[in-house]
């Protein structure tokens, strides 16, 4: 049978962000997809280099506007990594209720679209509904909706009024109990169930050879969670557990999300208990940053996210790498979408939870076409980190 | 062209691109949608087709690759077509303006009619934006 080629993008009306896939079918049958990336390309790295360490926190956050508190968090892991600076213990649990407050919209955001992708509204209506009072409470914590600004280096900018504790705890058994609703209705759904279930599989031999990280990688019963490997600020002194399900189809990633959200609410809710109690400085300050390199991971929402930092002593970094979890996740479409029909192929997509805006800080010219594909990104990248070890060992 | 206006103003439809932005600004868009500001109520609805739309919504900077998809999708609308710029990367940059991959002036790539700022802007503020323009169409 002879190849097709159905081109999406780069404006496709389902795609929030502009990008293009162009997928192979054989009939009804996904044999191949190619992914063109760059439209999102605005030249973080560059820009951070010229900023100092509070500007490119500011600059961070803007890499993306899901998960834009996990970019700023890994950022000032790394700056404090530099010098190993410690924070104040109030700090640490603000910035953990950030961070999983996060965490519970942008899963809602997800398990939305990811309705709106199969044609099931009601669902997107649903989740998006209940994820304004997740708004609201950035809103009294931060006065914005999205983009907070809370972190500092060395601390976070901005206190969690003692005031407002009761009202955030009220919102939160409100949220508390629609996730519960929710989840159990969705779970009860025949047709979440008929549209998601062995959909997409990554297999678990797959999820390990493409490196995948997050919920992409623990739907497919790999155990990797930064939160628990490697604990930073206040998740080494709040109590959860690491979902993990075995399936690695699009139906568990959303129940893995779903039932992250709940370990989530259980962590904000021992936050606003410890932050009743903790009191003391929220942030310790800096005066300099000394020569030196540092790293800085955290679990965003979409799996591990990854900041290098390097200072010449000045108040610059000179240099400065973003890792984000999409980049990872997005080249496991090629093993999760061969071979199934269709009309799955955007659940499917979707269903790593790929964020462009993260993701794109690369793109090859060849000719006169920009082209950037998964593998390629991934050896530049590679190549890259070899150059920047090899400049840094001097050898 | 007063007459087409005030017909357009009854029920405006819109039509959705992003040209590098955070992605925040789109999902606040597309917030406006869903029951908590639901703003279908106003007739104002997101369409799947520029060919369809009364009204062209813009987020984020426009970077070299995606600009010339842009001017070519605001090309294909049916005129008269009002632009609305949303967030602050359309109106001015934001901190990207110092970026090797931004174009200079966006008014180059296509015409906007209305700015809204905001990092992201909150959903009242573009629904004031909305209302402003409905006003202006109304003459």
């Amino acid at each position: 049978m002879s190849t097709n080629q159905i081109p999406v993008g780069p404006f496709h009306p389902l795609l929030e962000e502009a990008e293009y896939f162009n997928i192979k079918v054989e009939g009804e049958t996904v044999v191949d997809i190619e992914m063109d990336i760059g439209w999102m390309h605005r030249g973080h790295e560059f820009i951070s280099e010229q900023k100092t360490f509070t500007q490119s926190i500011f600059l961070v956050e803007r890499i993306c506007g899901i998960c834009s508190t996990s970019h700023p968090i890994a950022c000032v892991h790394a700056v404090e990594d530099i010098d190993n600076i410690d924070i104040p213990l109030r700090a640490r649990y603000i910035r953990t209720l950030i961070g999983e407050l996060e965490r519970i919209h942008s899963h809602l955001l997800w398990l939305g679209l990811a309705g709106h992708f199969i044609g099931y509204d009601t669902l997107w209506m649903w989740a998006w509904k209940y994820r304004e009072p997740v708004l609201q409470m950035f809103e009294i914590i931060s006065g914005n909706r999205n983009h907070y600004g809370m972190m500092r280096v060395g601390g976070v900018a901005r206190d969690v009024d003692p005031d407002a504790l009761p009202a955030l705890l009220k919102i939160l058994d409100e949220i508390d109990a629609k996730m519960e609703m929710i989840a159990k209705a969705a779970n009860d759904d025949p047709v979440l169930k008929s549209r998601l279930k062995g959909v997409g599989v990554l297999s678990h031999r797959d999820a390990i050879d493409y490196c995948a990280v997050g919920p992409t990688a623990r739907a497919s019963g790999v155990k990797t969670d930064v939160r628990k490997d490697e604990p930073t600020d206040a998740y080494d002194l709040v109590d959860f557990e690491v979902i993990v399900t075995q399936a690695g189809d699009v139906y568990d990633k959303t129940v893995v999300r779903l039932l992250e959200i709940m370990e989530s609410s259980k962590i904000i809710r021992q936050c606003l208990e410890k932050l009743r109690s903790v009191s003391g400085p929220i942030v310790n300050n800096v005066k300099e940053i000394s020569p030196g390199e540092g790293i800085g991971r955290y679990e965003a929402p979409r799996g591990e996210v990854f900041h290098y930092m390097r200072s010449d002593g000045s108040n610059r970094p000179i240099r400065h790498k973003v890792r984000a979890p999409s980049f990872v996740n997005i080249p496991t479409f090629t093993a999760s979408c061969k071979g199934i029909p269709l009309a799955d192929a955007l659940i499917t997509l979707a269903s790593v939870d790929p964020c462009y805006c993260c993701t794109e800080r690369a793109i090859r010219v060849v000719g006169h076409a920009e082209q950037a594909e998964s593998i390629d990104l991934l050896r530049l990248s590679r190549e890259k980190t070899e150059r920047i070890r090899r400049t840094i060992h001097g050898a | 062209m007063g007459w087409y206006n005030k017909r357009l103003a009854k029920s405006i439809w819109v039509f959705h691109i992003s040209g590098s932005p955070c992605n925040n600004c789109d999902i606040e868009i597309l917030d406006l949608l869903t029951p908590r500001y639901d703003l279908e109520r106003m007739g104002i609805k997101l369409v799947g087709s520029i060919r369809h739309a009364d009204v062209l919504l813009v987020t984020g900077i426009f970077n070299q690759k995606v600009a010339p998809k842009i001017a070519h999708i605001y090309k294909q609308a049916p005129k008269p077509i009002f632009v609305v710029a949303i967030g602050t990367c359309p109106t001015s940059g934001c901190c990207f303006k110092d970026s090797y991959n931004i174009t200079a002036k966006r008014e180059d790539v296509i015409p906007i009619d209305l700015y809204i700022p905001g990092c992201p802007p909150k959903p009242e503020s573009m629904i004031e934006g909305v209302a402003k323009l409905v006003e202006v169409l109304n003459g």
